[in-house]
């Protein structure tokens, strides 16, 4: 039978009153870092395109992308890739039915955040230094 | 739809604060969401100091205390206290657990204990369940067979029957389900880690006979494939089973039946 009460019956509290987990966090910026990947990449293309449209435009992004707040920017694109690129690799293993254990899932959750982290910093190391 | 703001009529307010008891032992504060569906109000967050010197270890036992000693009108599902019915599915301490066999020492500072997410609310702390037990049914939680009954029993080897166990113990409480972000955004058409962990509970044993249809049921973007292996289902089962591990075993079925 329809339920008569439905329409006036109030909805639960979910995300707010739901506490945050390393599962959920690492699921939820998995997801966070792709679609910014996607707006890093236009980042990138534009600095390409600026290169071949002559030295005074290059100029102008080139000085933008570099300066502090550019480098912010893509330096978190940079561990956003790396962070992506990790959990990634944690969904395929994932994909063969493998790493399901409360114990597994919560250990390799702390170890894509510390892969990423620490892949950033070589990756700045190597290019940067 | 992912709507991360609640409705109007379901946001809550700030509720009532009753009166501290005299007290044999430490008084624990809990704040439990209320809502009174004769009263034509929003839900509220009601304070309730309870006396832990006169009253059991679980988050059940303080919930009857309050209901008998301080405020009858508080409302909630309990029945075996135990963990064998699942009656007492809720929100506490931010996890869906089961109040009977939640001990008030899991919690830190004050025990908050909401009803189970994103359902509509039949009062206080009961959640609807009409649409998750219609989602169980969907599966076809029983044994089909094609072949002609046998003169016993269905027999089955002691390594089939293995296969069933971490699957057969759920007790159809809700908390996963309702622990899932992908549940709360989509539980109009995807089935949910509790519906899925049963319908491979049939797949997978020996003597069912429908496992080709029981697929191609479950062959759809939505029903199946709305798991993104958020884990929350496994993380909160208070029966520890792994709901995630179920549904990753149904796609991999998926996949291996087409090659």
């Amino acid at each position: 039978m329809p339920d008569p009460d439905l329409k006036t019956r109030p909805l639960s509290p979910h995300l707010t009153i739901y506490r945050p987990q390393i599962n959920s966090v690492t699921s939820i910026f998995h997801r966070v870092t792709g679609v910014g990947l996607v707006l890093a990449a236009v980042l990138v293309v534009w600095w390409l395109v600026a290169a071949s449209s002559g030295a005074a435009y290059f100029g102008f992004v080139d000085g933008l992308l570099t300066s502090w707040i550019g480098f912010l920017v893509l330096g978190g694109s940079l561990w956003a890739l790396w962070y992506h690129f990790c959990t990634g690799v944690r969904h395929l293993v994932w994909d063969t039915g493998a790493g399901y254990g409360m114990t597994v899932v919560t250990g390799s959750g702390w170890v894509v955040v510390g892969a990423s982290v620490l892949l950033t910093a070589a990756t700045l190391l190597a290019f940067c230094a | 739809m992912v709507e991360l703001a609640l409705p109007k009529n379901s946001r809550v307010r700030n509720g009532k604060t009753w009166p501290v008891p005299e007290a044999e032992g430490p008084v624990r504060r809990f704040r439990i969401y209320r809502w009174d569906p004769d009263a034509g109000e929003n839900p509220r967050l009601d304070t309730y100091h309870v006396d832990t010197g006169s009253c059991g270890p679980m988050i059940l036992d303080a919930l009857i205390t309050i209901k008998d000693k301080i405020d009858p009108t508080l409302t909630f599902r309990r029945s075996c206290r135990e963990g064998i019915c699942g009656s007492c599915a809720m929100n506490i301490d931010g996890i869906n657990t089961l109040a009977c066999i939640y001990g008030l020492d899991e919690v830190k500072g004050d025990v908050r204990i909401y009803p189970l997410p994103h359902l509509p609310v039949v009062k206080d702390l009961v959640p609807d369940l009409t649409h998750f037990y219609a989602q169980h049914a969907s599966v076809r939680p029983w044994l089909e067979t094609r072949t002609n009954e046998p003169g016993t029993e269905w027999r089955q080897s002691v390594e089939s029957r293995k296969k069933l166990d971490g699957l057969y113990e759920c007790v159809m409480c809700a908390c996963c389900s309702t622990s899932c972000p992908s549940y709360w955004w989509n539980s109009d058409r995807y089935l949910g880690p509790a519906a899925l962990l049963h319908a491979y509970r049939w797949i997978i044993d020996s003597r069912d006979e429908a496992t080709g249809d029981r697929l191609d049921d479950l062959e759809d973007p939505f029903r199946l494939y709305r798991c993104h292996t958020i884990m929350n289902c496994a993380r909160t089962c208070p029966k520890h089973l792994n709901p995630a591990k179920a549904i990753a075993e149904l796609k991999k079925m998926m996949v291996e039946r087409t090659l």
